[in-house]
């Protein structure tokens, strides 16, 4: 951040700063639930980088160090609002009961995967879950997201839009173009910014010279709010106001969750090339999970005992579902000319014909047919 | 001559240019202090600097439109798009603009420019890191589309490109960027120049035309047809806009057949304007109806990509198809 005196929503105590008097109202069980949330994204990132190295899945966008902002702002989102989601939001969708074998059948693109292996890993989609399929194309989700909003204002359905986006995201026309009709039209959407300081090798002094993102909300006639993103309690009260404020008509909100990537942007990535591996100690002292943790446990709401169980089963119950999920068959052939259209025009079908026919389906000799 | 592949083919034109006139200058996201995703950009910050390569802000719109601005007031702007498939929030600036500047101002303000982008599938990125969108962009007067499938080509168009009067898109053939090696004349005046198609493998009884990385995939089955005494003309276009239509129309009068093959989808293709070229222009010397190996008609698939890449086996058949018809 330009301005590190800058106000950040903040709750958990962080280094010499004390507690604040603020905290969400959460019952027991909703703490545990978020922090269940946050070590299963801690969890799947390090399995999943490992099998992405081991040549079992072709890419992965882990999110550690980022769990607070996901799961924070996720938990917050009831099962009748809508989520538009950008990378990192996988944890988001697990949250919201998307069962893992479907998950992991999304980064294995086969049988088991909702959109039927048609999309790169880590793009997942789900209609029951209202998590919309994921494009890769930078924060092309976001008008969708305000034109989502106003649908649903104008039916008058209880129902919010959350639009998530990262820093870089904030760079492009559709960001601008998202927050100005949203508050337009006072659709009732939360814009949720993972700024995680970096988009690729690009750093975000380099990404904007404005001090922050939750500021650019100014110019657009809303509510922009900074928020300590590695606080999960700060990142609930935040978005729970805004979640608030657009379901009794009071319009969008730009949530600016400032938090740190802290490994590469992906596994095709590697930082070592552009940055100084010493800028990412500070915020390992600001570890979400554990920052999370300690105040449970002075609250009395975890134990080490509670949290080891936690972890195996969390641990088994991922073990089982890839079990399940590696051993799927690939999506068939058909899928590949299907869901084009609604119903396969002659073209389409002449051509899935062809495929069929010549067997050229099996090219490379290693198509299960 | 240094072996080199694709890519550092790319890099080394990319040094000279960039060495040769200070005007130019590269531009796009993650292309300087990290040398591109694909480290094209390798090495061009730390001997140029900042002024000259630009990590931009990630806005495409932004990194085109800036470039126009640059290339009207003197500079000659090499703008990355991290991959063509991200390269439609530009798509505004590149036909409404950049491709109608000489026009509309009566040849008063220009914009020559190279906008290079890596494209095309086989490398597991499903949608939105696969397509090939050339037919977009010839479709759009005032573009020039070209397209190398050599290290040598990759160079030598790529310092032509820079060098010319109107705007480029330039595709990378991603797929091939590493894979293939190839024989690079180093001379810093090495061009190759723009609407010249290359006789990849000489042959007479069927014309095999393509172009970018499918033009690999084309050898291959070249060598297979020739095994059963099909003797193939492959010819790698290089440069989609200006085409080099005088190289096609021969070869296809003297084999009388012609099978065009490309990643892209099918429908409204380059094949298809190949294909109608020839059909205008030689009907009278084909024995067989020319055939399109393509891409399906789909959105770029994940999973089943081997299926929709058009592999050597099916350009054989298309091959077998015309050589038997
Ligand atoms: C339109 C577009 N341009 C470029 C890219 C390539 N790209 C993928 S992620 C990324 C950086 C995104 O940064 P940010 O928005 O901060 O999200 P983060 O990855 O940090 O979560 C870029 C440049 C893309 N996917 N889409
Ligand atoms: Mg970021």
């Amino acid at each position: 951040m330009r301005n590190p005196a800058r106000d950040l929503v903040r709750v958990l105590p962080v280094l010499d700063q004390p507690a604040s008097a603020r905290v969400p109202e959460l019952r027991g069980e909703e703490c545990l639930e978020v922090f269940r949330g946050m070590l299963r994204v801690r969890l799947l990132d390090e399995k999943m980088l490992l099998m992405q190295r081991q040549g079992r899945i072709a890419f992965f966008g882990p999110s550690s160090g980022q769990e607070a902002a996901i799961i924070g702002s996720g938990f917050v989102a009831r099962r009748e609002d809508w989520i538009f989601p950008a990378l990192r939001e996988g944890g988001v969708l697990l949250l919201r009961g998307f069962p893992l074998e479907k998950y992991f059948g999304q980064l294995f693109g086969n049988c088991l995967d909702v959109e039927k292996g048609r999309q790169q890993p880590m793009h997942f989609s789900s209609g029951e879950h209202k998590y919309v399929s994921l494009s890769s194309v930078i924060a092309t989700q976001l008008p969708q997201a305000a034109g989502a909003a106003y649908a649903a204002k104008i039916r008058r359905d209880d129902c919010v839009v959350f639009g998530y986006l990262g820093d870089g995201a904030t760079s492009e026309h559709d960001f601008h173009v998202a927050l100005n009709f949203a508050a337009v039209w006072k659709a009732p959407v939360v814009f949720v910014c993972q700024n995680n300081q970096w988009a690729i090798s690009v750093p975000f002094e380099k990404q904007t010279k404005s001090d922050g993102v939750a500021i650019k909300a100014k110019a657009y006639g809303m509510p922009g709010v900074a928020v300590d993103g590695n606080d999960v309690l700060a990142v609930i009260l935040a978005t729970r106001e805004a979640h608030v404020r657009a379901r009794a008509g009071g319009g969008p909100t730009l949530l600016e969750l400032v938090t740190y990537r802290r490994g590469g942007h992906s596994s095709s990535d590697d930082p070592t090339r552009y940055r100084d591996e010493s800028r990412v100690e500070p915020w390992l002292l600001v570890d979400p999970l554990d920052r999370f943790r300690d105040w449970l446990i002075a609250q009395g709401q975890l134990t080490p005992a509670i949290e080891a169980r936690m972890r195996d089963e969390l641990t088994t119950i991922m073990n089982q579902a890839l079990a399940t999920a590696e051993a799927a068959d690939k999506p068939p052939l058909e899928t590949l000319f299907t869901d084009v259209y609604a119903s396969m025009p002659p073209h389409l079908r002449q051509q899935m014909l062809e495929v069929q026919g010549d067997g050229s389906g099996t090219a490379e000799g290693a198509f299960p047919l | 001559m240094s072996t080199m592949t694709v890519l550092q083919a790319l890099n080394a034109a990319l040094h000279e240019e960039m060495a040769r006139d200070r005007n130019v200058v590269c531009l796009g996201e993650d292309i300087g202090k990290n040398g591109g995703v694909f480290r094209t950009t390798d090495g061009l910050q730390a001997k140029f600097g900042e002024d000259r390569v630009l990590d931009t802000p990630l806005a495409e719109s932004g990194i085109i439109g800036t470039a126009i601005g640059m290339a009207m007031y003197g500079l000659r702007p090499v703008p990355e798009i991290q991959f063509s498939d991200f390269i439609f929030p530009a798509f505004d600036q590149i036909v409404s603009e950049m491709a109608k500047l000489r026009y509309r101002s009566g040849g008063e303000f220009t914009c020559p420019m190279v906008v290079r982008t890596p494209y095309g599938g086989g490398i597991r990125g499903g949608h939105y890191h696969s397509q090939s969108p050339e037919a977009y962009f010839v479709h759009t007067p005032g573009l020039q589309v070209v397209v190398p499938a050599t290290p040598a080509d990759a160079k030598g168009l790529l310092k032509t490109c820079i060098r010319g009067q109107d705007p480029v898109i330039f595709l990378e053939p991603k797929r091939i960027y590493r894979t293939v090696k190839g024989e690079v004349p180093d001379d810093p005046e090495f061009t190759v120049p723009l609407g010249v198609a290359r006789i990849a493998r000489a042959g007479s009884h069927v014309t095999l035309v393509s172009w970018g990385a499918m033009v690999h995939t084309c050898l291959e089955a070249a060598e297979e047809a020739a095994k059963q005494g099909i003797e193939v003309e492959l010819l790698d276009l290089r440069s989609l806009l200006p085409l080099d239509q005088d190289t096609i129309l021969d070869s296809v009068k003297r084999t009388g057949r012609c099978v065009v093959a490309m990643e892209a989808t099918r429908t409204c293709g380059v094949a298809s304007e190949i294909s109608a070229i020839i059909a205008e222009e030689a009907i009278e010397y084909l024995e067989a109806p020319i055939v399109r190996v393509t891409g399906f008609d789909t959105p770029f698939p994940y999973t089943l990509e081997h299926v929709y890449m058009p592999s050597p086996k099916r350009v054989l058949s298309a091959i077998e198809k015309v050589a038997k018809f």
